[in-house]
């Protein structure tokens, strides 16, 4: 293996433990104290993007009274640039699963939810077939914690948690003021522990190794290692389980196609890295974090038509609930094409900006907020693209 | 297409007359109609107990949810960046010329809707379609030929 080779990490993927459900049956014996520490000391953080730490949002929801409480697993997976979930689901459901159980024990749920997005409705009866044999196992363990599929159906909002708690209740996909956040009011308004897909896996793995030998891969903010989703241009596009806190300038060694003009980090809420930055950005939660996305574009392509691109898809995404938001996104796009046009000055681009810093400070959720992310990434580096 | 009320209730028998219920029935009756009718949308209104605008307001919001008439084999095309890309252009006026229906539209013989939709998942092997619940990837002007043709045969 040459010094330039990233790091390849198979813990995600790794093979399942000889026994089935032997890790998830080992860890119900543990004390939730117990596992909870050995969470906080891995410093495990959400693999949805976000990056929250995850010890954290189970205490708090252990910690909240109440009968009733749910363990929901985000499998949303809308992000323009990101299929690390559906490979997850794929190829590991039962880490999957295990982890959930884990969290149900842990916060003291007896139920949970994976909201699978409609798109990948055609894995339900894989899903379903290893659902069973989950529940077979964890009635041997006297365990009780079931697990039930919600499907989405074409709504990239539903991945933000408190729109995807909407959606589970029967409405529109719209979310929720916060807070209250989902550790006190989640789904049915009840104490929820809501995590990504590959989160979940993560923890079994946690549970598996130990804390000390999860903390070996990765850096100090960012520990353990991520799945990557690396499309666009690129000579071998794929998932790639990496360690976190790898700098750019590495990756797009070893997967561009020597012509890399820059990398969409975090898909379309994500940000831009030109290439005079790829040696100063760290991929990880220090740096530019991502859910998981690598878009790599070539010198052939237009960023105007990236920004086009991510812009149409937001205006259509936004579940319109709060102005900034729903008009936002429209005149962003209208804005830019005015200005391509030569409708309107240049200079134009500068109020364009200052309207996506509003909508990161009044807008209701993530979704608004993130816009001015590839928004002003594309436009302060790629200036000239966006007026010529 | 199946007779709406009864298989509405149906659906509230096997997924419950709750509001949570309600996004699991609007999928079974797309699954089998293709599209939620206005008819429908009262009908299940009435078994869950809810107001018609609650009911159509949840259907409205969901891309995958129609309230209009759809064929049988509603093909979506993914239209975001890396599949735009790599040839999502072609494929589309591959499936135009096929069919003989622009983007938008339903064949005459309610067999085929040809439909864009944001991103499928398959970024890495773009250009992607989603055929019902099937998906294809990694598609080229031959490859989309063949897999119509099939479905055109399919009785």
């Amino acid at each position: 293996m040459s010094e330039q080779t990233l790091k390849r990490v198979d813990l995600i993927f790794g093979e399942y433990s000889n026994e089935k459900y032997k890790v998830l049956a080992s860890t119900l014996e543990r004390t939730n104290d117990d596992i909870l520490n050995d969470l906080l000391e891995s410093g495990l953080r959400g693999r949805g993007g976000a990056g929250f730490p995850t010890a954290m949002k189970w205490k708090y929801t252990a910690e909240t009274p109440g009968d009733e409480k749910y363990v929901v697993c985000n499998a949303d997976e809308g992000e323009p640039g990101t299929f690390k979930d559906r490979e997850i689901l794929y190829r590991v459901p039962r880490k999957v699963f295990s982890g959930m159980a884990i969290c149900g024990k842990v916060i003291g749920a007896k139920k949970g939810y994976m909201y699978l997005r409609g798109e990948y409705k055609f894995m339900v009866p894989d899903l379903i077939k290893e659902l069973d044999s989950y529940h077979e196992h964890v009635k041997e363990l006297g365990f009780d914690f079931t697990i039930e599929i919600r499907m989405g159906s074409g709504a990239y909002i539903c991945g933000e948690e408190s729109a995807l708690f909407e959606s589970m209740e029967g409405g529109r996909g719209e979310p929720r003021n916060k807070p209250p956040y989902p550790t006190t009011s989640g789904f049915m308004k009840k104490p929820t522990v809501i995590n990504n897909v590959e989160t979940f896996v993560n923890v079994l793995m946690i549970m598996r190794l130990g804390p000390d030998q999860y903390k070996k891969l990765g850096t100090t903010d960012s520990r353990g290692s991520k799945v990557f989703s690396v499309s666009g241009d690129t000579p071998i596009p794929g998932i790639y389980e990496l360690e976190l806190g790898m700098p750019l300038d590495r990756f797009v060694d070893e997967f561009g196609d020597g012509d890399t003009k820059a990398v969409q980090v975090g898909g379309a809420s994500g940000f831009c890295v030109p290439r005079k930055k790829f040696k100063d950005t760290v991929i990880g939660f220090e740096g530019v974090p991502t859910g998981g996305s690598m878009m790599i574009f070539n010198s052939s392509r237009s960023m105007y038509n990236v920004l086009h691109n991510y812009l149409e898809f937001f205006e259509e995404e936004s579940c319109g609930q709060c102005t900034p938001c729903r008009v936002g996104c429209q005149q962003l796009l209208k804005g830019i094409v005015a200005v391509k046009k030569g409708e309107k000055k240049a200079l134009y681009l500068d109020q364009l900006m200052k309207l996506s810093e509003s909508m990161k400070i009044t807008a209701k959720c993530g979704l608004g907020q993130s816009v001015a992310n590839s928004f002003s990434s594309i436009v302060n580096n790629f200036k000239e693209e966006m007026i010529y | 297409m199946t007779d709406c009320k009864s298989l509405i209730h149906e659906l509230a028998d096997k997924y419950g007359r709750e509001r949570s219920s309600l996004l699991p029935i609007l999928q079974g009756v797309v699954a089998k109609n293709n599209f939620l009718s206005d008819t429908c949308m009262t009908d299940i209104a009435k078994e869950l107990d809810l107001s018609a605008a609650q009911v159509f307001g949840t259907a409205t919001f969901y891309s995958f949810l129609d309230t209009q008439p759809r064929g049988e084999y509603v093909i979506r095309v993914c239209k975001t960046i890396t599949c735009d890309m790599h040839g999502k252009k072609t494929i589309i006026q591959t499936l135009e010329d096929m069919l003989k229906i622009k983007v938008g539209e339903t064949t005459p013989n309610k067999k085929f809707t040809l439909l864009e939709t944001n991103c499928l998942g398959w970024c890495h092997e773009g250009p992607a379609m989603l055929i019902n619940d099937t998906p294809y990837s990694g598609l080229t002007t031959e490859k989309v030929h063949d897999i119509i043709s099939e479905y055109v045969n399919k009785k």
